[in-house]
């Protein structure tokens, strides 16, 4: 299962949980997946970038995740 | 994979294909179109810095021979919403309304108020002084520490602080407030054999591009318009001044020309939508242009900051534990940069144990913009500084220190993921290995080292290829070139191609002309837009391939590509002969029409990119005058596609952060009036300031790109400011911890320290 760990701003809609395991082919599955767990997650999410396996997207959508996968959600990077 | 490969084009220096006509003046910037029928607008600020407006009249004006027409807030449509700003810039659309003409109050000095267009710039200028504005004035905070305060005046009535484990019941100037945190840093700081604690301010700077905001608007009777102006992304305007004045975007076409310099501050619209208004109110092509003294007082600079700084070590020099606490100016909306602050500062080191909490304060100054790598100089200076100090209190060469708790290939990165493969230790490896670091310090002088870092960014771009009937080509690509892409983008393309570079000639698109592309920004444009080119490059050679096969009866895949030619694959139909791209040209006509390649995508996978400087600074303690005797930029690159350009980006950078640490800052009187709005009293540093920047490139290939290539305009104006401050501390043996290190703050300093 893909290691999803949350920032700061995300422990509240995840109830508290920093780290939390999904089963999900790609990100697509993986959003699904989080909003139904943490009602709210999906909107929340969906302003943010993400680091898969390393490899920060601005905007994953079908990127797909391993077995054993680690997803950290971040903010979007800006820049001058 | 980029692997190490000898390229042909890619790493070469050939002469930048706009050059001729920027140094002879023939490059057309934003407020240089002439069209038939033009008149010219001004706009009409707030002269206080925070204020109630009760009423705006414009009819004296209208009524002044010489003025077809005349705007205030209210006659922008409403109902822009509270959607994020499209592109770079921060906050949202009704933000950025009022910020392009206020409605019912200004939150600082110089914040536009009306606008008229005029049969000149001299009548325009008259008949601003007929337009009657009526303010009640508001207590003015311009300082992120006052401004924090319960009792404060509030820019925002509204403003709920976001970001809090619970939503404050009252409001605040403080729009927003970041945190990261890992490990225990309370116990990591009690089992440190070394803790410092110190505060730092930096002051609100300008990005300082030499060429001030400027364009013409030109609407018709069918609704349909055109802005030629000078913009780092012109899709992104579009969409803002469509939203702004209610328009259909498919109407409206943004041209970008020449740009005299951005670096982040020509992400925002300032007059576009108000030419664009003016324009549709009287038919004629308008022209806007701003003083200086206007790109100062309205345009954004990046966020000054007050902070504070903790570091805990072992005695080795181990990190064990860090702290920040820094507040951002935001000015007078919300959006300072304080998100990609707090994830940078301890980027380039394994720390177990930190917290960062960086808070978004709005004070009665210009809202700021992005400014190269934002929020980084700031918070990096502060940590950069202190980790100098215990170096110093370690009896650790400052080097050593940083080598000894450099993140690498596997650490994971502040801000959550692990890093791939980086270059900061190859850059510290560098430094040290460098003639300039190897020298003495010169007589009388101090040497001081910090380090840089910035993310990068990919986004979206698009890219076209098309194949003149001879075999040129031109490359089109929808990002405005600000640092010299356009000669990038043609030596990726030769590679690509196999053809030589002279045959390529590249130009920016306007909105209409190609795909939609993100802002050029981020450091993104070389790596993403490089990408798109590639990939329309390869389009083209699929297509040469598959017209080849058609002419000689073969197979698709008994072609190759081979040196901007396509060949029979190795062993069969040895008596094809090559043929050209050329060749393919000419014949374009029998197999198929014009030939053209595009590619529009969504680059993931940007580099980071980690930078030392390095410098030698002389003090002089009777005057406070510092003079940079050297200075050394290190930054790994991942791949320099043109290593000019990229020494360009390094000394640029380098020169910014040296007048940023030693000269720059924004002088308020008590009423919130900026004092220094010229280049004569705000100090940028000019050629004879300071000694050539010596560069040296480090490459460490981005795995993510077919060249390697990582951003390099950001990273360049991180670590000057520790750097400089940590020469001057160690030339004169005093820190000094608020910048600029102006000659009176140098004074009053060493006084201090007698």
């Amino acid at each position: 299962m893909a290691a999803v760990t949350f920032p700061d701003t995300l422990l509240d809609i995840a109830n508290g949980q920093r780290e939390v395991e999904v089963t999900a082919a790609n990100y697509r599955e993986l959003l699904i997946a989080l909003e139904e767990q943490f009602p709210g997650m999906g909107d929340a999410l969906s302003e943010m970038a993400v680091a898969i396996d390393g490899q920060i997207y601005q905007d994953a959508f079908l990127e797909p995740l391993q077995a054993n996968s680690d997803i950290f959600f971040m903010q979007r990077i800006e820049g001058g | 994979m980029a692997e190490a490969v000898d390229y042909k084009h890619v790493g070469t220096r050939p002469v930048r294909p706009d050059g001729v006509d920027k140094v002879t003046g023939r490059a057309q910037y934003g407020a240089d179109p002439i069209l038939p029928g033009m008149i010219h607008g001004r706009i009409l600020r707030s002269p206080f810095a925070h204020a109630t407006i009760k009423s705006v009249d414009l009819s004296r004006a209208l009524d002044m021979p010489g003025v077809f027409a005349a705007v205030s807030g209210a006659d922008f449509p409403g109902g822009v919403g509270d959607d994020a700003v499209p592109g770079e810039s921060k906050g949202t659309m009704s933000d950025l309304a009022k910020n392009v003409m206020a409605r019912d109050k200004v939150v600082y000095h110089g914040q536009a108020v009306a606008a008229v267009a005029a049969q000149t710039p001299a009548l325009a200028m008259q008949a601003l002084k007929l337009i009657e504005v009526e303010y009640e004035e508001l207590p003015v905070v311009l300082d992120v520490r006052e401004a924090m305060k319960a009792d404060a005046p509030l820019l925002d009535p509204t403003c709920i602080t976001k970001g809090m484990k619970e939503a404050p019941e009252k409001p605040s100037n403080i729009a927003s407030v970041t945190t990261f945190n890992r490990g225990k840093p309370d116990e990591g700081f009690a089992e440190s054999d070394l803790v410092l604690e110190r505060e730092y301010i930096v002051p609100m700077a300008h990005q300082g591009y030499i060429e001030p905001h400027g364009c013409v608007a030109q609407a018709n009777e069918g609704g349909q318009a055109t802005v030629w102006c000078s913009t780092q992304g012109h899709f992104d305007f579009r969409a803002a001044t469509s939203k702004l004045l209610d328009m259909n975007m498919a109407d409206l076409k943004f041209v970008p020309m020449e740009i005299g310099g951005g670096f982040g501050g020509k992400t925002v619209v300032y007059l576009e939508p108000v030419a664009l208004l003016l324009s549709q109110k009287c038919g004629k092509p308008v022209k806007m242009q701003m003083s200086r003294e206007d790109v100062f007082r309205a345009t954004g600079p990046t966020s000054g900051t007050y902070g504070t700084a903790k570091i805990g070590l072992k005695k080795d020099g181990t990190i064990v534990a860090a702290q920040i606490w820094m507040a951002f100016e935001a000015g007078g909306f919300e959006g300072a940069p304080t998100g990609p602050a707090a994830m940078a500062v301890f980027s380039p080191y394994e720390i177990e144990h930190f917290k960062v909490e960086t808070f978004d304060v709005l004070v009665n100054k210009p809202k700021v913009a992005a400014y190269r790598a934002p929020g980084a100089p700031q918070t990096m200076h502060a940590f950069e500084s202190i980790i100098d100090e215990a170096a110093d209190q370690l009896g650790i060469d400052p080097i050593d220190i940083r080598l000894k708790n450099a993140a690498k290939a596997g650490t994971q990165a502040p801000y959550g993921p692990k890093f791939p493969a980086i270059g900061f230790i190859e850059c510290l490896e560098a430094a040290k290995k460098h003639p300039n670091y190897k020298a003495p310090v010169p007589e009388g002088a101090g040497r001081g080292v910090a380090a840089g870092f910035w993310f990068n960014v990919g986004m979206q771009s698009s890219a076209e290829v098309h194949i003149a009937e001879n075999g040129t080509i031109t490359v089109v690509e929808g990002s405005p070139d600000i640092g010299g892409s356009r000669a990038s983008m043609c030596i990726m393309a030769a590679e690509t191609l196999g053809v030589e570079y002279e045959s390529i000639r590249a130009v920016v698109g306007d909105t209409q002309s190609t795909g939609f592309s993100n802002t050029t920004g981020g450091s993104r444009t070389t790596f993403a837009t490089g990408m798109a080119v590639i990939q329309a490059c390869e389009d083209v050679i699929t297509q040469c391939k598959s017209r080849a096969a058609a002419t000689w009866g073969v197979d698709d895949d008994q072609v190759e590509w081979e040196d901007g030619q396509v060949i029979p694959v190795a062993g069969v139909n040895a008596e094809l002969k090559p043929m050209s791209l050329a060749d393919l040209a000419k014949s374009a006509h029998k197999t198929g029409g014009p030939i053209s390649g595009r590619a529009s995508l969504n680059a993931q996978g940007a580099g980071a990119s980690f930078s030392v400087n390095f410098a030698d600074v002389r003090v002089d303690k009777d005057t406070g005058h510092v003079e940079v005797v050297n200075f050394t930029a290190i930054q790994d690159a991942g791949k320099a596609i043109h290593p000019a350009y990229v020494e360009g980006q390094m000394q640029g950078g380098a020169a910014q952060g040296i007048g940023w640490a030693l000269n720059e800052e924004y002088i308020y009187n008590d009423a919130g009036v900026m004092q220094n709005a010229g280049f004569l009293d705000y100090r940028i540093p000019v050629a004879s300031d300071l000694p050539m920047i010596d560069c040296e490139i480090v490459e460490v290939p981005n795995p993510s790109h077919p060249y390697g290539v990582r951003g390099v305009g950001e990273t360049p104006i991180v670590a000057p400011l520790a750097a400089i401050g940590n020469a001057v501390a160690h030339s004169t043996g005093v820190r000094i911890n608020e910048l600029p290190l102006s000659p009176p703050r140098i004074i009053a300093a060493l006084d201090a320290d007698k």
